[in-house]
């Protein structure tokens, strides 16, 4: 939080929030993050569908890939895995 | 009245449609396992027009546009707690009136058929919001209403709601010598609701994430007021593990504490594994494995609070034979 503080001349009319919040990292939250076993991952996209934070990017063929910017490490795609595949490491 | 045709979701093409057009964008700050992030996701997944979405108060409208951000990828519009179904009723009605004088008609940039979606946490709907649903249910408008129940104001810090299980301890209802936790049961919404005599009414758990989204399309294709009760877990108010968060889910159908049925132009009818558990009464789980998940439970199972567990599976089970004569099992 180093940019200098913007006048309330430059704000928007009203409060409205004018920016996508993919530009926050969410990510720094988290503690444990999850790392998949491709050997293992039967591509159900389970962990897709339980994401919160629509963190899982899958095409719905290939293995899905975590953006590990924004995933919070709440471990529910690890919990919920049917095979085990997702590991929770600490980062 | 419900479309004919059901709509089977398939869970490849929704993450393609999803990964392309990002309606609730990473980056929003609900805690880590909330399950409202889930529903969210799972109602924009389901949407078969263009939404507009109304959210009132609650913690979905705080955590997703916290200035100057926003998680939003569609057309959204913050309320008071009160206002949100009366706001969509608004704007339902605004496109009716836009579409009969032809106001756009041949502009290209505005598009007048879409679907209007109300979100409302268990404080904006069984408390504060009650009477604006009512009205709006009253007045036949076609929105849809989903209610994420995560039984009390989470957002604010965790006070009681008439949402609120019995026993459960919140920062207004705490564990002490005179009361052990909230000493009243939750409000019946659902039958309110149906007794608006609404063409769809369903609860929805997202741990059955089939029947979850196959639901939120019939309300999105009733022709008229649609109302979805939906269980979120609370990881931060319910003190659960967060990975948790679809297990209790999953814990709150299988023990019956939260039943999976739809209501169609007022005839009850058990879906998903509520069915099985209704056949086969075995399959029936005992409300322990539900409660001793959430610290918010914790003191139920002290030796000298055993009655509120039994107090607690007696509801249960009468809620869940009224339940079953009104399906007809």
């Amino acid at each position: 939080m180093s940019t200098p503080m913007v006048g309330w001349k430059d704000l928007p009319m009203a409060a409205v929030p004018f920016l996508s919040a993919k530009e926050y990292p969410t990510g720094e939250w988290a503690v444990f993050q999850p790392k998949i076993d491709e050997s293992k991952c039967v591509k159900c996209g389970l962990c897709w569908m339980y994401c919160p934070d629509s963190v899982y990017r899958w095409d719905g063929e290939s293995v899905p890939v975590p953006d590990l910017d924004h995933c919070k490490g709440c471990g529910i795609c690890a919990t919920e895995c049917p095979t085990k595949a997702i590991e929770m490491v600490r980062i | 009245m419900v479309a004919k045709a059901i709509w089977r979701p398939d869970i490849k093409e929704l993450a393609r449609i999803e990964g392309q057009k990002r309606p609730v964008e990473s980056g929003h700050r609900l805690c880590a396992g909330c399950g409202a992030g889930i529903i969210i996701r799972q109602i924009a997944m389901t949407a078969r027009k263009p939404l507009v979405w109304i959210n009132a108060t609650g913690c979905v409208e705080v955590a997703t546009t916290i200035f100057p951000y926003t998680s939003w990828n569609i057309p959204w519009a913050h309320n008071a707690f009160e206002n949100a179904a009366a706001v969509g009723s608004g704007v339902e009605a605004a496109r009716k009136k836009l579409a009969r004088v032809n106001r756009f008609e041949g502009d290209p940039d505005v598009e007048l058929d879409y679907d209007v979606i109300v979100l409302g946490g268990d404080g904006g709907t069984y408390d504060i919001g009650l009477q604006a649903i009512s009205g709006a249910f009253e007045r036949r408008h076609k929105i849809m209403y989903v209610l994420y129940d995560n039984e009390a104001y989470m957002n604010t810090g965790i006070q009681r709601s008439g949402g609120t299980p019995f026993g459960a301890r919140t920062t207004t209802t705490p564990v002490g010598k005179v009361i052990k936790g909230k000493p009243l049961f939750k409000k019946p919404i659902m039958d309110i609701m149906v007794a608006h005599g609404i063409p769809y009414a369903a609860t929805v758990s997202p741990a059955y994430w089939n029947d979850a989204l196959v639901k939120f399309r019939k309300g999105f294709e009733a022709e008229g007021p649609a109302f979805i009760h939906a269980f979120s877990t609370c990881p931060l108010g319910w003190g659960s593990a967060p990975e948790d968060t679809v297990k209790i889910m999953k814990l709150a159908v299988e023990t019956c504490v939260f039943p999976l049925y739809e209501v169609v132009d007022g005839e009850y009818r058990l879906t998903g594994p509520s069915v099985s558990i209704a056949k086969n009464p075995d399959r029936k789980k005992p409300v322990e494995e539900y409660l001793k998940l959430q610290g918010r439970f914790r003191h139920m199972f002290k030796p000298e609070n055993k009655w509120m567990i039994e107090k607690f599976q007696e509801w249960v089970d009468r809620q869940w034979e009224t339940l079953l004569k009104r399906a007809g099992y």
